[in-house]
């Protein structure tokens, strides 16, 4: 059913579209970030693809990429039942135009985008961070951004420092998975750093450790 | 004595009124802990809002990518935290979707009867908050009452009584209990109780009526133009729902209407979750005669993502294994991408999720419905007084878990 | 003088009409019984806090301390319920610091406590970085009785007047060990109970619910 839409894509814009594929019902087509905005448009104008709903738009970083950024657009016609998705790619700092124009809603998940990745949209009527605070340096869903690096607005009461974390970074997670995160560990605030010089301590005066 | 200004005209006796800003939130009673706007209002009549969320961001989707695909449940639970179980089955579905997995006819019964009855304890409470912040505080008891009911149910099944995390890849964690349908009947006799009562409270009051009719209307082209779904898209008309559109689990064989209000204000709002927790029921109903008692809950083919039963894990030495891969490294889910989306209790709650082939998701994406309602909100309070941002920012339903994630 | 046993004051010679007590005691007997709270209601643990005051619970009235102020120069109870994440928290260090002495903070559920497994670049991990705490509840979210339990260690605290250290709501019976003594063969445990545990799947049939009103058990 959506794969006719795949086709009348292809025939609207031939080589404009790079690529096209269909996984367990889900319909994806991908252009470069110059068409961006034209797909959109077409998509919402067309009267055989009627794309009146945005349903989301999300990005999933590829760090070892060149275009790192996978950014994906999710439609949906309320009238015809079908959903398409849009995607294309981007490098870091490459900005795309945005779609608020086309579906009002798109305003605050561009917005997301921009606060979680730092991808950046022309003429966007608002662009500041969303769901992050103004003094928030760097974009936390990059792959690159250690998941446990806070930057905190109140600094932490010293009695709390001596506290011991109860597990250290990392510890717990499964074989097998890809660490991201750079392990320079020059981002480390004091109170961990702190903590880790307890446990060492902790555990070259604990007795069963060196039975 | 004669009134000293009679001959003075009506315009010189206005006083001067400028433009003013003020702030409600985060921590604001009406503001549910989470919400930060920025309102600019002339008198008392409100010009425009400037709404801000973020302040329950959790990092859901960062966290998503540090453990095993199981390992997300108990973190979905926390989005929708009002019906959680409709999450669970949501992401599980997503997962399912992604490896090609079809679910014994028995838990697909299972898994509808739990997300309605999540759906349920989520309207019950966003009616009672909705009525209890207009002083009425009597129905927001009452509908605790009825909410302690389900969630006793909920917890004879799941063990838990909000956050269950119940579902797993391929089947859930437990069958249904021996008398799963004898309870479910039970509670809805009593919820049915507790909603007759209510409505004889509030329906006939002239203040909730006043506060809400008429509020916070919106038409159903705009409410379109912000993507929204759900209640809130229905009180404008539109009558679409994702159980009906999209059919999932046994919503195909199920009989229900989907309740559509007309003017989109608060009191549809408030009718449209009323009228739907009351088709829930009547689809809880139909499941107890058509769920079938016996039969497999878990799919058994597919040893590389479901855990084998515990007796082979400790008398085989495939299964010890089998359950070891799992546990330590994670079910392997093919690579790929997918969106799956179900009715959630705010709208299309749906899941987008990129999977690398290694037992830990590469990137979870939620569809959020409420912040789709909350980014119209603007629209809807623009010209109505300070007061009505309560009733109206009730009838949003923002569950600040989901919201800012 | 005023005995103070076990968070309850005896108060010396009440049976003959009068009695005697510090003045301290006495303050504090009475501030324990009119807490005035400020609900900082953020996450997941708001729905067992509406559960706590809902009608099975009741978990606050019957402590004097039902009363919600929602302005913190009014109140002397703050709960923190839910996760506090780093844009919240200069909102809540705030909020503390408006509530006039003697102020009491609990740690509602294990995010507000330590943060819970929201580890990350967000989160805080626990709202005593922040500010000190003089109840911790732990659960994801804490059941009402939980809740309870740890408004009692509360109101202990202030009428003994001893706040150096914070208290923690621990279960009363061990789980593990309760199990452990169902393991052995012939255990007085297993005598009471039967050869077999029971289990989820053999439960008997008898729903025998005390909640529910009687006209719904059909």
């Amino acid at each position: 059913m959506s794969q006719l839409l795949l086709d009348k894509l292809k025939a609207r814009f031939g080589e404009r579209i790079l690529e096209t594929s269909s996984f367990r019902g889900d319909e994806v087509a991908v252009v470069a970030p110059t068409d961006w905005l034209d797909v959109a448009q077409f998509l919402r104008d067309d009267p055989a693809c009627d794309m009146s709903m945005f349903i989301d738009i999300t990005v999933v970083d590829y760090p070892e990429r060149e275009a790192r950024f996978d950014l994906v657009l999710m439609l949906y016609s309320l009238h015809k039942g079908h959903r398409v998705r849009l995607k294309t790619r981007l490098a870091d700092g490459a900005t795309v135009k945005t779609v608020t124009p086309l579906w009002a809603a798109a305003n605050w998940f561009e917005r997301e985008v921009y606060d979680m990745f730092g991808v950046k949209f022309e003429g966007h009527p608002d662009l500041r961070r969303i769901l992050m605070y103004e003094e928030f340096e760097g974009h936390p869903l990059r792959k690159d951004y250690a998941a446990d690096r806070t930057q905190p607005l109140v600094p932490y009461r010293p009695e709390a420092k001596d506290k011991l974390a109860p597990f250290r970074a990392d510890e717990g997670m499964p074989f097998g998975r890809r660490d991201w995160s750079p392990r320079d560990d020059a981002w480390k605030t004091d109170d961990i750093a702190h903590n880790e010089e307890h446990l060492a301590e902790a555990i070259a005066n604990d007795p069963a450790e060196t039975r | 004595m004669e009134p000293q200004d009679y001959d003075i005209a009506e315009d010189d006796l206005a006083l001067p009124a400028e433009p003013m800003r003020i702030n409600m939130g985060p921590s604001h009673p009406a503001m549910h802990g989470t919400i930060r706007m920025i309102v600019d209002v002339d008198g008392e009549s409100i010009k425009n809002v400037d709404v801000q969320i973020g302040f329950l961001h959790r990092g859901f989707e960062k966290m998503c990518e540090r453990g095993t695909w199981t390992q997300v449940f108990p973190y979905t639970d926390r989005l929708n935290y009002v019906s959680p179980m409709i999450c669970n089955v949501g992401f599980a579905m997503a997962v399912e979707k992604l490896a090609g997995i079809t679910v014994p006819e028995r838990c697909q019964w299972y898994r509808t009867v739990l997300s309605e009855l999540s759906r349920i304890t989520d309207h019950l409470t966003c009616n009672g908050a909705m009525a209890m912040e207009l002083g009425a505080f009597t129905p927001f008891l009452w509908m605790m009452k009825a909410r302690e009911h389900v969630w006793d149910l909920l917890e004879e099944e799941t063990g838990a009584r909000m956050t269950h995390s119940f579902a797993r890849i391929g089947g859930m964690a437990k069958p249904p209990t021996p008398n799963l349908k004898h309870r479910v009947e039970e509670v809805l006799l009593a919820v049915e109780d507790i909603l007759v009562e209510c409505e004889a409270l509030l329906f006939k009051n002239r203040i909730f009526l006043d506060r809400l009719q008429g509020v916070g209307a919106i038409s159903a082209a705009e409410a379109l133009q912000f993507s929204w779904t759900g209640p809130t898209l229905r009180s404008t008309g539109v009558a679409y729902d994702v159980r009906r559109a999209h059919p999932y689990l046994v919503y195909d064989q199920l009989e229900f209407d989907i309740p559509v209000g007309s003017d989109g204000d608060n009191f549809d709002r408030y009718m449209v979750r009323h009228e739907e927790i009351k088709q829930s029921i009547r689809i809880l109903r139909q499941c107890n005669k058509l769920m079938p008692d016996d039969g497999p809950i878990d799919v058994t083919d597919r040893p590389e993502v479901v855990l084998p039963p515990k007796n082979d894990v400790y008398t085989t030495i495939e299964g010890t294994i089998q359950h070891f891969k799992l546990i330590m490294e994670g079910a392997k889910i093919p690579k790929g991408e997918v969106y799956s989306f179900v009715e959630g209790g705010n709208g299309e709650f749906g899941f987008f999720i990129v999977s690398d082939g290694s037992g830990t998701p590469y990137r979870v994406r939620i569809r959020p419905p409420c912040v789709f309602t909350l980014q119209g909100f603007p629209r809807m309070i623009r010209g109505h007084m300070i007061a009505d941002i309560v009733p109206t920012f009730g009838s949003v339903n923002m569950i600040g878990g989901e919201c800012d994630r | 003088m005023g005995n103070v046993k076990s968070g309850q004051i005896v108060l010396e010679g009440s049976e003959q009409g009068f009695a005697t007590t510090r003045f301290d005691a006495l303050l504090n007997w009475a501030r324990k019984y009119s807490l005035f709270q400020y609900p900082f209601v953020t996450a997941c643990c708001g729905m067992e806090f509406m559960s706590l005051n809902g009608p099975r619970f009741d978990g606050l009235a019957r402590f004097g301390a039902e009363a919600p102020r929602f302005t913190p120069r009014q109140a002397d109870l703050l709960w923190v319920v839910g996760t506090i994440v780093q844009r919240q928290a200069p909102v809540l260090k705030r909020v503390y610091e408006q509530m006039c002495d003697p102020k009491y903070v609990i740690a509602f559920g294990t995010c507000a406590s330590c943060g819970g497994f929201y580890d990350n670049y967000t989160t805080v991990p626990g709202i005593d970085k922040i500010i000190p705490v003089d109840v911790y509840i732990p659960g994801c979210p804490p059941r009402p009785e939980a809740v309870i339990d740890g408004l009692m260690l509360l109101m202990d605290k202030i009428a003994s007047g001893r706040r150096e250290t914070p208290a923690i709501v621990k279960p009363h019976n061990d789980p593990v060990g309760d199990r452990l003594v169902t393991l052995g063969k012939g255990s007085p445990r297993e005598l009471e109970i039967g050869p077999q545990s029971r289990t989820r799947d053999d439960r008997p049939n008898t729903p025998a619910h005390a909640f529910l009103p009687k006209k719904a058990a059909t």
